[in-house]
This record gives C-alpha cells, structure tokens and sequence, in this order.
C-alpha cells in the first residue's frame, strides 16, 4: 500500500510536531527577548538647565560645593538621585562648573583647601582647581558643565543618558 | 557531521535508549482524551516559563506589587502578552487537570496498578488549585485582596484548629505585606518546587505501566 515517495504517518506526526514546536516557540520566545532588554533601549536622556542661585553667592577663588536632586521614574519607581557640582569663580564672571564624579570610577571627590587640590577619597586620584589630573589613576580631566549667566543668576546645562 | 556529533553524544548518554525507554513505547488505541496529561503538562511548563518572566519585573510588597504589574502591562514591551498567558494560563491548567482527573476516574484507570499515579495526581491536582490560590492574590488589586479574604477566612472554620490556620496563612490576622510576601513565596518556590518532584513520580510510574487499556465492547 505505502509507495515509498508517500509521508508515513510517524514522519508526518513528527514534521508536524517540530513545525509546531517552532512556530510557539518562536511566538513565545521571540518577545521574551524583547521584554528581557526593554528598559535597557528606553534609556531615558534629559537635557535641562539647572539653576544655581546668583553668581554673587560664590566667592572668588575657592571652589565651592552645590548640591541638587532629580527625581527619575525608573519603571513603577520614582528615584531621587543627589548631584554635586563644584563652582569656581576664578574672577568677577569667570566662572568653571565641574563634577564632583570621578572620572576614574565615579567616586566623588572633596576640595582640599590646603593642597588646593581635588582629591578623590577611593584612589587617591587629584585634580587641580580647573579639574585637570595632576596625579592617580583617572583617565581625563574633571567633567565641565556648560554654563550660562541669566539676570546674575548662574545655570548649568545638565545632560543625562 | 551532524549524524556523527549525535553519534558521539548517543555513545555517551544513551539517546537512543531513552526514546526508545521513554517516548517509543507501545501504547493502547486511545482518543483525544488520552492528551489531557500531556497537555496539562505543556501548560505547566509554559506557566513555569512565563512565571520565571514575570518575577524580572513584578515586586511582592504591598507598595509595589499593584504598581509593577501595571509595568508590566503597559511599560514593557510585550509584558502584556506574558502575563496574559500566565493569567489565562492558570484557568487553563485548572481545567484540563481536571478534566484529565475526571478522564482517568471515568476510565476507571487508577485500578491496579494504578493507584500510585492515581494518588500522586489526586495531590497534583490539590497543588494545581494551590497555585492558584496563591497566584490570585499577587496582583494586590481589590478581587485580589477579598478574594484572599474570604478564601482563608473559610480555612478558619475548620473546627478548633481553623483560626490558627487562617493565621498560618495570613501570616498574622490580617491580609498584610506578611500574607503578600509568604504567598509569594508559596507560589514561586514552594508549590512549584512540590509539583515538578510530584510530576516527575507521575511520569516515572506512567511510563513504568504504560497507559491503561480502554476495555473492548467484547471484553
């Protein structure tokens, strides 16, 4: 009765299965990796100016430490995150807005008015007034944040993500 | 190449003999009834699947669990389409345990020597409806909570003992973060980890016995 050129019923039943198989488990897990990696193609990115009270507040020479939160929905989530910015005026209106991140490893680092340094508390990295490393193991300078002046009062361009 | 890479491995885990062992086996002419066990344990499996997924996003306290499942729904992609199996998943493996249940006691196939699969599935059965007791209340919306109410509140009418157990349950005499997290727990780790050992004891004696023959008109 079977021909040789004729599908047997246990072949057919197999093909059927595996084409079966295929098809949920492509259904299913094809979206599985879509859900898996989601937040991470959502990174969030802002871009804002942050106000950082009038120039005059800052006293000429000495690096001193601002400190802001944002707030971030992360998921069901609302994170307040702390940022501080060390702000310079070298002279009347000659203003440099630095990160208190390390660029080694994110530590932060503190102002030490004896040395006149910054110095990172994990590395021992330093960094000069202007942010430039002058010892330990970070890879470039302090970050320096865009500023602009409005009415006397300083801002600083703050980018996320 | 293929064929020798499956020689090399069959030489070593003995492939051939476990299909022939485990799926080969001759079997009696049966109807579609007889898929019921089979489909009850794809279910499972795809609910266990699924659940793995969900616990990514899902957060068992009472100030989060409501608030991430609507994450998941309508934050990540394809998250509805997870807890939508899950969801309809667990009415389904309800329904066709039971109906597999209600196949074998029809067939009057928990006879000798049965009886052992026959008992092992009655509990299979009893953790299937666990789970889906533990499972309802995760979600922490209002059908959850009343829900989970009224279900332990009837454990605690079992004479004498029946108020301890609804505190066993609760975890304290309220519904609380305690009830939240330990159904949790039960529904993740306990009641899953029973099961899969409880299956694979189902599995072993079906194919120690072999599925049981419907009797004839002539027998």
């Amino acid at each position: 009765m079977a021909s040789s050129n004729r599908v047997s019923r246990r072949d057919f039943v197999k093909v059927t299965t595996a084409v079966l198989s295929t098809i949920m488990g492509a259904v299913v897990g094809l979206p599985v990796i879509g859900y898996l990696i989601d937040p991470a193609l959502k990174a969030q990115k802002s871009d804002t100016w942050i106000p950082l009270g009038p120039l005059e507040n800052y006293p000429i020479g000495k690096p001193t430490l601002f400190t802001f939160t944002r707030s971030k929905v992360n998921g069901w989530e609302k994170t307040v995150n702390s940022y501080g910015v060390f702000v310079l005026q070298k002279s009347k209106n000659e203003v440099t807005v630095l990160s208190n991140v390390c660029t080694h490893l994110s530590c932060r680092v503190n102002w030490h008015e004896d040395v006149q340094e910054y110095i990172c508390p994990c590395h021992d990295a330093q960094f000069d007034a202007d942010g430039k490393v002058l010892g330990g193991p970070p890879p470039r300078p302090l970050d320096k944040y865009e500023i602009k002046v409005e009415d006397g009062d300083l801002f600083i361009h703050f980018v996320e993500g | 190449m293929w064929s020798k890479v499956y020689d090399w491995l069959d030489e070593r885990l003995g492939l051939e003999d476990l299909y022939k062992g485990l799926l080969d086996r001759p079997e009696p002419h049966g109807n579609w009834w007889n898929t019921l066990g089979s489909a009850s344990l794809f279910i499972f499996i795809m609910q266990g699947a699924t659940g793995i997924f969900l616990t990514v996003y899902y957060t068992p306290s009472p100030d989060h669990a409501y608030d991430s499942i609507q994450y998941i729904m309508n934050g990540v992609a394809f998250g509805w389409l997870i807890r939508g199996i899950h969801h309809w998943g667990a009415s389904l493996m309800v329904l066709v345990v039971f109906i597999h249940l209600l196949r074998v006691f029809y067939t009057a196939s928990y006879k000798y020597p049965r009886e052992l699969t026959w008992i092992i599935g009655s509990f299979l059965f009893l953790l299937t409806l666990g789970m889906g007791f533990t499972g309802y209340l995760l979600p922490w919306n209002q059908r959850a909570y009343w829900a989970t109410t009224v279900g332990t509140s009837i454990a605690g009418t079992v004479p004498f003992i029946g108020p301890f157990i609804e505190r066993a349950l609760r975890g304290g005499t309220d519904i609380s973060a305690l009830t939240l997290s330990r159904f949790f727990s039960a529904h993740i780790w306990m009641l899953p980890a029973l099961l899969t050992a409880l299956i694979g004891g189902h599995l072993y004696l079906i194919m120690r016995h072999g599925e049981s023959q419907f009797p004839e008109l002539d027998d």
